[in-house]
């Protein structure tokens, strides 16, 4: 029988634990969007091998799983001598994976803005670098927010992954309760609550946000 | 890395590259199955059931993937539902896939006019036969890049079967690196290789797509 005894008490544990899946998203997040921008910068610059490299970037982020990323960058630091600790190394891994989708998601919003915008900036003599900071940013930081919240869901999942590598968040203090009282279909089922909770706020942000800058 | 060890472990990589595809392909095709009949339930169900379905799909598409698996591979006998590593993986798969693909369904039935469908009607159409003749092939082909594109994700997502101890090709390469030590190599060497496979996949995904929707382009 479903024991909901067990079910409720595993709610303290792992809402502890959910600070570290909320740690590694949203670091994840922030340093995505200095990586991604810069990606972004590099694949509209006009010199060809800035773009390849971003091209390439984007293409191997997004081609390999995440899972597999992770493995990857955790083998390399100690072969490279880097001595980090496990969540420093689960939030950059998360944080150039984001990066590759984060700079598409900002290619796209620069690419849906209207071309008019651009040339009437240049037509009342706007110099390049207000045309950028003035007109094409705000609009495209704006249009994209949507998409970025949307991004960090995806985040606050793929950060499951980050428990193969002995991180203490919200899946693998979920697996340590599972096995301390051999119950894992409630201490699971708590946990999917707690991920799906905090997926259902950022929604709702991410809804509000949408709402408010659709005008 | 020395060929001995790529001869020693390389039928064991190809089993787990079989079973890699293996799980692809039929949690694809399971998945779009069950989306499918998700979203055309959501068309024409009664109100309270399509409650039910879309509680689903945000329950699916709000928890992590793995920690789906655990609730079915390590929850399920604990309610009598005891699955092998494979089963339980193919079936996460599926059900992980399902309300995505419904949702690409969904949204491709409403890119069809809606004057094709009231057109048919009026000429005395059965509910059926418009599902069958008008909402599918219109629908399927409008939804034909988002199923593409869903279906390239899914294939990454198949290495998280590797932790339920699925032995496809994750679980593979890692066992072959427990046992020689070579964690970094081996696992560059699998990421170098999903990239490929990615990439191949897409374009051959995109070059099906093209070639299926050409006479949408022809015509304009």
């Amino acid at each position: 029988m479903f024991s909901f005894a067990v079910f409720f008490e595993s709610f303290g544990p792992l809402f502890w634990a959910a600070r570290y899946t909320l740690l590694i998203s949203v670091l994840g997040i922030g340093l995505g969007l200095v990586i991604g921008t810069l990606v972004c910068a590099a694949r509209l610059s006009p010199y060809l091998p800035l773009r390849r490299f971003a091209a390439i970037w984007v293409s191997f982020l997004r081609g390999v799983p995440l899972l597999v990323q992770l493995l990857v960058f955790y083998y390399t630091l100690p072969v490279i001598g880097l001595d980090v600790p496990p969540t420093v190394a689960a939030v950059v891994t998360v944080g150039i994976c984001a990066s590759a989708y984060i700079s598409e998601i900002w290619r796209g919003a620069i690419a849906a803005l209207p071309k008019g915008q651009t040339e009437a900036a240049v037509a009342i003599g706007m110099n390049p670098r207000d045309v950028w900071t003035r007109v094409i940013l705000p609009q495209a930081v704006t249009l994209s927010l949507p998409a970025l919240i949307n991004e960090l869901i995806l985040l606050v999942k793929a950060s499951s992954l980050v428990s193969v590598v002995g991180i203490l968040e919200i899946t693998r203090a979920s697996q340590a309760q599972a096995a301390t009282t051999f119950r894992p279909l409630e201490v699971y089922i708590a946990a999917a609550c707690i991920y799906l909770l905090i997926n259902l706020c950022l929604a709702a942000l991410g809804r509000y946000l949408e709402h408010r800058t659709a005008v | 890395m020395e060929w001995s060890i790529l001869q020693q472990y390389g039928p064991s990589l190809l089993k787990g590259f079989g079973n890699t595809i293996l799980c692809w392909a039929l949690g694809t095709v399971f998945g779009m199955a069950l989306g499918l009949v998700i979203a055309l339930i959501q068309r024409y169900a009664p109100r309270w059931v399509t409650w039910i379905v879309q509680a689903y799909i945000e329950v699916i598409r709000g928890t992590p993937f793995l920690v789906q698996l655990f609730v079915l591979y390590y929850g399920g006998p604990l309610v009598g539902l005891r699955l092998d590593a494979l089963p339980a993986g193919l079936l996460g798969l599926t059900i992980y896939g399902s309300p995505y693909f419904a949702e690409i369904f969904r949204s491709g039935f409403r890119a069809v006019p809606h004057g094709q469908i009231e057109a048919a009607r009026a000429i005395g159409m059965s509910e059926l036969n418009i599902v069958r003749r008008i909402l599918l092939p219109l629908g399927l082909v409008s939804a034909l890049p988002a199923l593409v594109n869903f279906s390239i994700i899914l294939t990454k997502e198949t290495v998280i079967l590797s932790i339920i101890t699925v032995p496809e090709l994750l679980y593979q390469v890692q066992r072959m690196s427990t046992e020689t030590f070579r964690y970094l190599e081996a696992n560059l060497v699998l990421a170098l290789f999903f990239w490929g496979l990615v990439e191949a996949i897409s374009r051959v995904g995109h070059r099906l797509e093209a070639r299926i929707t050409k006479h949408l382009v022809e015509r304009t």
